[in-house]
């Protein structure tokens, strides 16, 4: 059955407030989920002050100011810091997005900072994206062809070009996957909206000769349609796209190659 | 048992169904509330009148087939939401395939039921 409670070493518990920096007047305090894998303790929320006037003015920013000057310990993913790499990708102030485009004058009051829900956690603010990954790769994310490759380009007019805008665009940052109910309970069969946005992708790209083999691959009660339309992970998709839409194009191929 | 995130996730294959579940839920679903809006008014027209006049009303051929036509979609619509309502939140094999059994029985008995209550008002006793 799906639980609904944390089990007892699972739960959060109040954690340690760090000092105010010094002599700063402008100050936002932060509140950050902690876990260390290696000590036998429960995950805590630890409370962070940072300096605005000598740090920029993203969270991402802000974990990086407390990573140099107040705890070096504090663990999180980032890479490209302009929301193209999706390393940083954790649950502010409720919602999934990239700690990097998040501004903190977006957030009122206390900046709070989780991993991605239900994902496990490595430490800290890394989830272990071992599954959602796989479940990436089991939608063969690539172009499948059985006629001759032709000598320069597989080609593909403006238009069915055009059909894979809002697709491509996805930088398995993970946030979507991570903010479905029907991921929660059932990550282990539902692939998830990241995955079947990708899948899609290949299905409407003009130039892949591997349609049917793909939507076969997909036609399951839990691979597709545990998606019950929920849209989170249209809400929460930091680039904007709309996963939902995309699983609704599936269903609706499935459902035109039966009729 | 070692098994490499692929393995696990490819697991045992796809089902290659549930299209057709799909189909059928939203099928039902469109063609239910189209007919719970002729039975609302239906009861409507029969509020106040005497038990005659109802069972005089449900014994027309046109009336009869829609509450029969009605129970029907209600009772496959029902059986197909609470099988995705058990899929979605039973995990436990055991108590997910008893579940998904009572369903199956709960609907087609209360469908049957329901079919043998209006055919018997139709039929006269």
């Amino acid at each position: 059955m799906v639980e609904l409670t944390l089990p007892k070493n699972s739960r959060v518990v109040e954690g340690k407030t760090w000092p105010k920096p010094e002599g700063a007047t402008n100050i936002e305090e932060l509140r950050v989920y902690r876990y260390d894998p290696d000590q036998d303790a429960n995950p805590r929320i630890d409370t962070y002050y940072v300096d605005r006037d000598d740090c920029g003015p993203m969270v991402l920013d802000a974990l990086i100011w407390i990573k140099n000057n107040i705890d070096p310990t504090l663990t999180f993913r980032r890479s490209c810091r302009e929301g193209i790499c999706g390393s940083c990708a954790m649950n502010i102030d409720g919602g999934n997005t990239l700690a990097c485009t998040c501004g903190m004058d977006e957030i009122k009051g206390t900046v709070k900072i989780y991993p991605l829900p239900h994902m496990p956690v490595v430490k800290d603010l890394v989830p272990d994206l071992t599954n959602f990954y796989a479940q990436h790769a089991s939608i063969e994310p690539w172009l499948q062809t059985t006629t001759p490759e032709p000598s320069a380009e597989w080609k593909q007019s403006h238009d069915d070009r055009q059909k894979l805008d809002g697709l491509y665009e996805c930088i398995l940052c993970a946030c979507c996957s991570a903010s479905c109910p029907s991921y929660w309970w059932n990550s282990d069969r539902y692939l998830g909206p990241a995955a079947l946005l990708q899948a899609y992708r290949w299905i409407d790209d003009s130039r892949d000769e591997a349609t049917g083999k793909r939507l076969d691959n997909l036609e399951d009660p839990f691979r597709l349609y545990r998606c019950h339309t929920i849209m989170n992970c249209a809400n929460t998709c930091p680039k904007g796209l709309n996963p939902a839409k995309a699983i609704a194009e599936i269903k609706k191929k499935m459902v035109t190659r039966q009729l | 048992m070692m098994r490499t995130p692929l393995s696990r996730v490819r697991g045992l294959g796809a089902a290659h169904h549930g299209t057709e579940q799909f189909w059928l839920e939203r099928l039902t679903g469109a063609f239910s509330v189209i007919l719970l809006v002729i039975l609302i008014g239906i009861v409507i027209t029969l509020v106040g009148r005497s038990h005659a006049t109802v069972i005089a009303t449900l014994s027309k051929p046109l009336v009869t087939v829609i509450f029969v036509a009605a129970i029907i979609s209600f009772s496959i619509h029902m059986k197909l939401v609470m099988q995705v309502v058990i899929e979605d939140y039973v995990h436990t094999p055991l108590r997910k395939v008893t579940l998904l059994m009572l369903n199956t029985f709960f609907c087609w008995g209360v469908g049957l039921a329901c079919v043998f209550a209006i055919l018997k008002i139709s039929f006269g006793p």
